[in-house]
């Protein structure tokens, strides 16, 4: 019998590999997130949807960098109520749908989360992390009080599993990852972009309209593989690792630091959809070669010495 | 670290070097850039107007020496600061993104309205070197809003190709739509090939006269831009990417599209709204 060496279990869901979509990419529509399982993704996250439709910042909303991106679009979404629809045709996908939910309070959270599971969302992912949008995002994120009530109004209000997207813009995320853990978080997902800006040396302009926006892309990759492998330390929970992933090397580096699934955003501008295929078949012939029989063999191997 | 796709297309500033008024509302700017200056017809990049917007435009024309033209029609504050802009003002630029019109055909109809003209013309230029047969209808709602059409003329050699205008209020030219003057055509002459960029529901009543005709058609759609480099995923028609995936569409993908192409697009919020 063929084993499949890819298969994970995420708090409770069923991937057929490793690969996720991060949220914010491609994210607001099932056609969109069609084309991403078409690419190969095990699961897919929305983009964050909230409780009412949100415009989000104006234009330039994103900078190209040697190193990165750096995007402050200021979560534009149509609102959970339009939301709900895109959710349902998702599910005939195939693949675990992932809702991101973002709120301006505890009670917003869980009941748009509520919501998203109405909808038939298998999990929620709570962004506590965004760090460009004022008093949602990584403002709650970064309150290990604000976070946790956050987290239990959610808990209490889905029977799903809860995943909390974490900021990197801490000084301890291990700390945050603890708190998400004793509030009832199901698993952690690490990390969210890292607050950044640019400015334009010609008019001595910063360029985004917000000013300030998040870092994703091969930049922060070495820290978010550091902050994997802290939470991975300090809590027990399922941690699905996102930051810079851009072929299957830097996929196998995050499970190996204590990552049991990745998610990838940025790379899909320079790979196209298929970068979860191609990621996908280089940890399959890296655990063949390595006579590792399942990906969860790796998950935290790091950490043995 | 290999080289990172989006470090090559970084912002870069230039100054805007010309000044052209083209109608009431319609001004050229060209401006140096050596990226943008190797763009396709049917390319667009990213204007950085310092402190106001970002907009998409399409490249109106390139020139050897690095220069860059758009055509900017003043619809909202970002256009109307570049209205007001003088030369030697400094703006930003991205791009070129997005695939461009592909050359094929020998015997060819374009269809254009508004600021649409300006990649139409763009790709007139390198059709007039080889197409047996050329036609362009220009079309506006009035002789005032009438844009690019001389420059058309000049570029089609007169004995195999034809330039028509087209006025709703009949001003100048034919009176009509853009689409009003094809059918006749497209009765009486063999087409292998349409191209078409403007208003929605102009390009929409092309697409389904090429059908009717079985005509291969490319068209050039817009919608709202933000990142230009295919993840935000506020320009989705579909499932695909106006600015990655497009933004010109042949008719095979504008027919998995049929629902959405001339009737549907998202706002800001990325909710459905309909296209008037």
């Amino acid at each position: 019998m063929k084993i499949n060496r890819l298969h994970v279990d995420l708090a409770g869901l069923r991937l057929a590999n490793p690969t996720m979509l991060a949220s914010g990419i491609l994210g607001s529509s099932a056609e969109s997130l069609s084309n991403i399982v078409m690419g190969g993704a095990g699961a897919v996250v929305t983009k964050s949807v909230g409780s009412k439709p949100r415009r989000g910042c104006e234009n330039p909303t994103v900078v190209q960098t040697s190193c990165g991106l750096i995007n402050a679009m200021g979560l534009p979404n149509p609102g959970i109520r339009e939301f709900a629809e895109e959710i349902r045709e998702a599910k005939s996908l195939g693949v675990p749908v992932i809702v991101s939910v973002y709120g301006f309070s505890a009670e917003e959270y869980g009941a748009v989360a509520k919501k998203a599971v109405d909808a038939g969302a298998d999990a929620v992912e709570l962004n506590v992390s965004c760090p460009h949008v004022k008093e949602t995002g990584s403002e709650i994120g970064q309150n290990p009080a604000t976070l946790a009530e956050v987290v239990r109004k959610v808990k209490a209000a889905v029977e799903k599993p809860v995943f909390v997207k974490l900021s990197p813009n801490v000084t301890s995320i291990a700390e945050i990852a603890e708190v998400a853990a004793n509030a009832g978080a199901d698993a952690i997902t690490a990390v969210n972009t890292i607050k950044a800006m640019a400015i334009d040396p010609e008019t001595a302009m910063p360029i985004l309209s917000n000013k300030a926006g998040g870092l994703s892309g091969p930049a922060i990759k070495p820290i978010a593989v550091r902050c994997v492998y802290e939470i991975y330390e300090r809590v027990k929970l399922p941690i699905i690792g996102c930051g810079g992933i851009t072929n299957w090397r830097d996929a196998v580096e995050f499970l190996l630091a204590g990552a049991r699934a990745i998610q990838i955003g940025t790379a899909i501008a320079i790979e196209g959809p298929n970068v979860f295929k191609a990621i996908t078949r280089g940890i399959s012939s890296y655990l063949r070669r390595k006579g590792f029989r399942s990906v969860e063999e790796i998950v935290g191997l790091s950490h043995r010495s | 670290m290999s080289a990172y796709h989006t470090a090559a297309n970084k912002l870069r500033t230039t100054r805007i070097l010309k000044i052209r008024t083209e109608s009431p509302t319609v001004k050229t700017l060209t401006f140096e850039d050596n990226q943008c200056a190797k763009a396709k017809p049917g390319q667009f990049l990213m204007l950085w107007v310092p402190g106001v917007d970002e907009i998409p435009l399409s490249v109106l024309d390139v020139e050897e020496n690095g220069l860059v033209s758009v055509a900017v029609k003043e619809v909202g504050e970002a256009t109307s600061v570049l209205h007001d802009k003088k030369v030697g003002e400094v703006v930003g630029v991205r791009g070129p993104f997005g695939n461009g019109f592909t050359l094929k055909g020998d015997r060819v109809l374009m269809v254009s309205g508004g600021t649409g003209t300006a990649p139409i013309l763009f790709l007139a230029k390198e059709l007039a070197i080889r197409a047996t047969r050329l036609i362009s209808v220009v079309g506006a709602k009035t002789t005032g809003e009438l844009l690019l059409v001389n420059n058309m003329r000049r570029t089609l050699d007169k004995k195999k190709m034809l330039v028509i205008a087209t006025t709703e209020d009949g001003s100048y030219g034919v009176k009509g739509f853009a689409t009003t003057p094809l059918e006749s055509f497209l009765a009486n002459e063999k087409f292998d090939m349409i191209y078409t960029c403007g208003p929605e529901l102009m390009m929409r009543k092309v697409f389904d006269l090429a059908e009717k005709y079985g005509i291969a058609l490319e068209a050039s759609l817009e919608r709202l831009m933000r990142c230009a480099i295919g993840l935000c995923g506020s320009c989705v028609i579909g499932r695909y990417r106006v600015c990655r995936d497009g933004p010109v569409f042949t008719a095979e993908r504008l027919r998995l599209v049929k629902t959405e192409f001339g009737i549907l697009k998202r706002d800001f919020n990325g909710r459905k709204i309909s296209i008037e």
